[in-house]
């Protein structure tokens, strides 16, 4: 570890240069170049810290620790990978270790340690055994020489005048003229993503007398069926009806979706209109206000619907206020009756947009 | 049959009256008389009397009454000594349980959850304290106060007839938002949670779904049939039966989510690495 440089390395020569000169901060003006830019430095440079010998450096029994140590992870890297072949033959491909294949998790691990390894006694070796001194190197300045820069201008300049861009007139504007007119097409493209929605993202299938049916089932619920404490996921009833896979169904099941719960009618705090409920049966908007997920994670003691997205959090007992989260707007409620098979239809459709805001909306 | 029997001397006594008599009486005709009717009472009492329900209403009279005892010993300190429900405070120590029915029971105790270690905002299940029989008693106990579901049959749970695929879509629409998609569970409000149900033993899903236990909703055979119920099990018993491959699993949150893990953990520990490479050495 003796005989190393002390002092930084000369960039233009790479050899050891002269201390003062970079102690003293000045600008570097190898290139002569006059410093015009960059006025008096405000402070001198303080330069390198004063280099401290390592433990390795000076103690010859931590040195031989050291290089004890290098040479122990190459020999434990060695040792890994000599597992790895063994692992390889002698274990069955289908013993399980842990829930784990035990020959994957074997051949992974052996070669893991075997690359870590080699890759830890490099650094080891660098860090604590190879010359530490700090070494500076200088980088090139930004600016091109002048003579470079002249000759770029010339260079620029043949050219311009050789295409007669400035001389041949027609030539000029017809090529502007059509470079212009490549904008046009993507102005008629985008003016055919139109017409505007108009009042469809307000509009659901609900309407007065509507079936509330089961989703998935697709069966009518009679309401003397629901127990306190119910929760249905439901559907309107011409869901059915739609062509399957068709876009007014892919919409429908983007907006009509809703829930049924059926609480005490004690437990009934408030709703959104008068007795929209049915003997404590409730049917609110499945889809959150927030932006847009379905929500079911309905909690039977406390009424609270929880969107699973960002934790808006809805009290269905009080009106589906909206108690935490992000959600701004209640879920909206679908007035229920029974029809005269006692089967549970929307007394009227949504009084308001289901769903996420958005623009035609106005709140 | 008895009202034949109460009818049949009026009748005899009005016929008598319209006939003149015809000699004396057998001296024996008082015995037999009377031997006619005796047996004709102990026919007519055998025929009404109901002997075998007799015995199996006592045997259920009995179940509920060690049932009640148990209930008393063990149940009434929170639900109130007939069960219906106790007060700690503000608090509720225990629901009322008039009208929760066997399966209830059934589910709660023979899951462990009951009865609870300690007030919490969840009660979790872990080792069962009573045996069979006591939960029978206790559920018999339970299903005298009131009417609710009862422990479901064997039949009802017999997964293996439901359709797996609807048994999925019906698991994905009612069930997947609290116990996630692969049925490993997840996070309610205030500390609260929904249990994995993977490894569950079919009767305790039906039973769940039937009764609502604690913030689960119901969902009853009328609105979720017996088929559905078999249906959604025999998906969740096809989930468990699916591998889950590529080490640990991870509650099967998938791709995206384990890569994610992945690279945190990974790069966690190459910005390790990057430190102590760039760490002054001593």
């Amino acid at each position: 570890m003796n005989g190393t440089v002390d002092g930084p390395l000369d960039p233009r020569t790479g050899r050891p240069g002269d201390d003062e000169a970079y102690a003293r901060g000045g600008p570097l003006d190898f290139d002569q170049r006059p410093n015009d830019s960059v006025a008096q430095r405000p402070l001198d440079d303080p330069g390198l810290p004063a280099h401290e010998h390592r433990r390795a450096d000076i103690d010859p029994s931590a040195e031989r620790r050291a290089e004890r140590q290098v040479s122990g992870l190459f020999g434990l890297s060695a040792l890994a990978t000599i597992a790895f072949v063994v692992a390889y033959f002698a274990i069955d491909a289908d013993d399980e270790i842990v829930g784990v294949g035990a020959q994957n998790a074997a051949l992974g691990l052996t070669l893991g340690v075997a690359l870590f390894c080699i890759g830890a006694a490099a650094i080891h070796w660098a860090k604590k055994l190879m010359p530490d001194v700090e070494l500076v190197q200088e980088r090139h300045p930004m600016r091109s020489p002048p003579e470079e820069r002249a000759a770029v201008v010339e260079v620029f300049n043949a050219g311009a005048a050789g295409s007669g861009f400035g001389r041949r007139t027609m030539i000029r504007n017809t090529m502007l003229g059509s470079l212009g007119l490549l904008g046009l097409p993507a102005v008629v493209i985008l003016a055919d993503l139109g017409p505007l929605p108009g009042s469809a993202p307000s509009e659901t299938m609900w309407k007065a007398g509507e079936r509330v049916v089961s989703d998935v089932t697709m069966r009518p619920l009679r309401a003397a069926d629901i127990p306190v404490g119910t929760l249905i996921n439901a559907m309107p009833a011409g869901f059915e009806q739609l062509e399957h896979e068709g876009p007014a169904r892919i919409n429908s099941r983007a907006t009509d979706p809703v829930i049924v719960v059926r609480m005490a009618p004690a437990e009934i705090r408030s709703q959104q209109g008068d007795n929209w409920d049915y003997s404590g049966i409730l049917c609110f908007s499945k889809i959150c206000t927030h932006i847009g997920c379905p929500i079911n994670l309905y909690e039977r003691r406390t009424h609270h619907l929880l969107c699973p997205c960002h934790q808006s959090t809805f009290d269905l007992a009080d009106a589906a206020r909206v108690i935490f989260g992000p959600a701004a707007r209640h879920l909206p409620q679908l007035p229920l009756d029974v029809d005269d098979e006692g089967y549970l239809i929307a007394r009227a459709g949504f009084q308001e947009a289901v769903g996420p805001s958005f623009w035609e909306r106005g709140t | 049959m008895v009202r034949r029997l109460s009818r049949a001397p009026l009748e005899a006594a009005a016929a008598g009256a319209d006939q003149p008599r015809t000699g004396r009486r057998h001296p024996l005709a008082a015995f037999a008389v009377m031997c006619v009717g005796l047996v004709a009472c102990g026919l007519g009492y055998a025929a009404v009397a109901p002997s075998q329900d007799a015995q199996a209403s006592t045997e259920a009279s009995l179940a509920v009454e060690e049932g009640r005892e148990l209930f008393q010993v063990g149940c009434s300190s929170c639900h109130g000594l007939n069960g219906e429900g106790g007060q700690a405070g503000q608090t509720i120590a225990g629901p009322p349980l008039i009208g929760v029915g066997a399966a209830a029971v059934d589910f709660q105790v023979g899951t462990g959850r009951m009865p609870l270690a300690q007030q919490a905002a969840q009660a979790p299940d872990k080792p069962v304290v009573y045996n069979d029989a006591e939960i029978d008693q206790l559920a018999a106990y339970v299903a005298s106060l009131g009417p609710g579901p009862a422990i479901p049959t064997e039949e009802q749970y017999a997964y293996t007839d439901g359709d797996a695929a609807e048994g999925g879509e019906l698991f994905r629409t009612n069930c997947a938002s609290c116990h996630n998609f692969a049925g490993q569970g997840g996070a309610l409000t205030d500390a609260k949670y929904a249990p994995p149900i993977v490894d569950t033993d079919p009767k305790y899903i039906v039973e769940a779904m039937l009764t609502g236990p604690q913030s689960m909703p119901v969902f009853s055979d009328s609105t979720l049939t017996v088929e559905d119920k078999q249906a959604v099990i025999n998906y969740i018993k096809t989930l468990e039966a699916s591998p889950d491959t590529g080490g640990a699993g991870i509650g099967r949150i998938g791709p995206v989510s384990e890569g994610l893990w992945g690279w945190i953990l990974g790069m966690g520990s190459l910005v390790g690495v990057a430190v102590w490479i760039g760490a002054k050495s001593r």
